[in-house]
């Protein structure tokens, strides 16, 4: 508790800003004049608000269907709160993005929601997360994960085929069955869907560490989708990725929205701005704000949401 | 030491290659390294004149007849048979050895790594692999032999009038296998312990069971550390002596028991190839000692070849890995 007041603002030089601006009041709604805010951090050209940076093209989110429920959730390691009784929904047909500076609790609180959290032995939840109105505490793990599945900062393909990598998902447990040939048009089904296969298409044999590192990420969101989940997590998907593959991706996930809910953690504001519908922003473990982009971004109630989302610390 | 004393500082070296020229360092330093290259070279003339010594001695008295023909007594070279027997002795020995240690030490292996609980438990089993590891074979050989000649074993080795014998082939590879045991545990967890914590988790967040992983995607990214121990312990055991004199007899030739065939013979007693160098070396009962070079010359090319899979199997391992 002794870190709820919001941390001193600090303003970030601009040394080589073609126009550079004046510092701006970190209150003011940033509306679309070039005042500062996270374009340091975002690695974008320096002077240009995000916000007003394009948004995906994307048809309205009218179609909204409540998927998972996060409800008063409360995660600690050992004694060490992450997460501090959060609410959220997580619908299908949007994206979820959930900001906030590091440590904040936003991995924490995705990797709870297929239960992954339970690998961490000193790590207790308390609340209550529900996944079409059932508790995913009464669901098996291995069930859960094959309907919420995710994907992680760092490609993490495994070190077989491209083919394989996909089809390992589709087979039973520890199994080699079923066979290739059965499986041939799911695989290339999942990859299609992330928008790999064209690339792939004629070396499904060939290693897949061998691929590029944004070839591998959509390699692993391919995975992720192979179960035919009904919740997709990614964890800064693109964190580890070159600015293309990004945009590659970015354009993925808004395509696959309307089949999945999508629940993305990510630093880079801009694209929490360009992805996501609703954002829920996390400071110190607890949910500062949670609302559609545009309240978030441009309107933000919380005097730290504002500080944050405007670049002042993070 | 005044000629320390007296050296000059020198002006920097420049900055023209990486390589650093030892002729600025200081008067210790370059003995230092004197030293080393000699330590360095003499361990490789050794090696050298070892296995070149071998190879004159061994290609100059192997001659092809010598491996299909079993040991018979005689006192001269021409009469004293081939070493037939010690060539199956010793691949017995070492399927069975294998046959034990390679499932028991994956598997330990995996536990260590992958579990470790109970953790006294995994942390107990840790140091006793690390102590088998430091026991003399000889000192597991006579071990094995109070197990081996107990009476509810008999079925493992020859019985006469209810004394158990306690060697067989059976009691050395048994044995064996725990001089293999540590090699292959420490090779599959360091394979295990080196895939990142992320690819694990990538498997449990699609559903998969902890088992599925490691069968799936932990041991065959393992499989070539795997492999490396394995043969670093079948080294280990085609060259003990110790343990094969011990339990499986000092008869030279194939002394099946009675019984079916194939258990018969693992319950008999018989010899190896290091087992035959050491009866036959000129310290030894038999003492031939051309044969013993031949088949000491024999026993080598094995542990190179092994020497050799170990390098091609670790190099083509290192091929593939993630990016940290």
């Amino acid at each position: 508790m002794e870190f709820l007041t919001p941390p001193p603002v600090r303003w970030l030089e601009l040394d080589e800003s073609p126009t550079p601006a004046p510092p701006a009041a970190p209150a003011r709604a940033p509306g679309g004049s070039g005042d500062v805010n996270g374009s340091e951090r975002n690695g974008h050209a320096p002077g240009s608000s995000f916000v007003s940076s394009p948004r995906r093209p994307r048809r309205s989110t009218s179609v909204a269907i409540e998927r998972m429920r996060i409800q008063d959730v409360s995660i600690a390691y050992s004694n060490k709160p992450a997460v501090r009784s959060v609410s959220l929904p997580v619908r299908q047909g949007e994206v979820l993005a959930l900001i906030g500076p590091s440590g904040c609790g936003k991995t924490t609180l995705l990797r709870s929601l297929n239960r992954l959290t339970e690998l961490t032995k000193t790590a207790s939840l308390r609340g209550l997360i529900t996944l079409d109105d059932t508790d995913i505490t009464r669901i098996e793990p291995t069930l859960l994960r094959r309907r919420v599945t995710m994907v992680f900062q760092q490609p993490n393909p495994f070190p077989m085929s491209v083919f394989d990598n996909v089809a390992y998902v589709l087979r039973e447990q520890g199994s080699k069955r079923p066979r290739k040939r059965v499986l041939k048009e799911a695989v290339a089904d999942a990859l299609d869907r992330a928008g790999l296969l064209e690339e792939v298409k004629d070396n499904l044999d060939h290693a897949a560490l061998r691929l590029s590192g944004g070839q591998q990420q959509r390699l692993c969101i391919a995975r992720a989708l192979a179960a035919n989940p009904e919740v997709l997590l990614l964890d800064e998907p693109c964190s580890a990725l070159d600015p293309q593959s990004t945009q590659v991706i970015e354009d993925l996930i808004v395509r696959l929205r309307d089949d999945v809910a999508i629940v993305i953690v990510t630093h880079n504001l801009q694209q929490a701005y360009r992805v996501a519908d609703h954002v829920a922003f996390m400071y110190l473990g607890e949910l500062v704000e949670y609302g559609n982009v545009a309240s978030v971004f441009e309107t933000p109630q919380q005097q730290r949401t504002r500080d944050y989302v405007s670049g002042a610390f993070g | 030491m005044t000629a320390q004393a007296s050296i000059q500082p020198s002006p920097l070296p420049s900055r023209k290659g990486a390589v650093e020229s030892s002729a600025t360092w200081r008067l210790t330093d370059r003995v230092g390294l004197a030293v080393c290259w000699v330590i360095g070279v003499t361990f490789c003339a050794i090696t050298v004149a070892i296995v070149l010594y071998l190879f004159i001695q061994g290609i100059r008295y192997l001659q092809p007849s010598l491996l299909v023909t079993s040991p018979s007594s005689g006192f001269t070279e021409s009469t004293s048979g081939g070493y037939l027997d010690p060539i199956i002795g010793t691949v017995v020995v070492a399927v069975l050895g294998m046959a034990i240690a390679l499932p028991v030490g994956v598997g330990t292996a995996v536990w260590l790594s992958e579990y470790g609980r109970p953790a006294p438990l995994a942390r107990a089993v840790e140091s006793t692999i690390d102590m088998i590891s430091g026991v003399p074979t000889v000192v597991l050989a006579l071990f094995g032999l109070v197990i081996f000649s107990s009476p509810l074993l008999g079925l493992l080795s020859r019985t006469s009038d209810h004394v158990v014998y306690g060697r067989s082939f059976f009691a050395a590879g048994a044995i064996l296998s725990l001089v293999a045991l540590p090699l292959v545990v420490g090779s599959t967890r360091a394979g295990l312990e080196a895939i990142p914590s992320r690819v694990r988790e990538a498997s449990l967040a699609v559903g998969k069971t902890k088992i599925a992983t490691i069968r799936r995607i932990l041991l065959p990214t393992a499989r070539p550390q795997v492999v490396t121990g394995a043969m670093l312990g079948l080294g280990r055991i085609i060259g003990d002596t110790a343990i094969i004199v011990i339990l499986l007899g000092a008869t030279l030739t194939l002394d099946s028991a009675n019984g079916t065939p194939l258990l018969g013979l693992l319950r008999g007693t018989g010899s190896t190839l290091t087992s035959f160098v050491f009866q036959n070396a000129p310290t030894g009962d038999f003492n031939q000692p051309h044969k013993a070079y031949a088949a000491a010359f024999i026993l080598l090319l094995m542990v190179l070849a092994l020497n050799g899979i170990v390098e091609v199997v670790s190099r083509r391992g290192k091929t593939a890995g993630w990016n940290s």
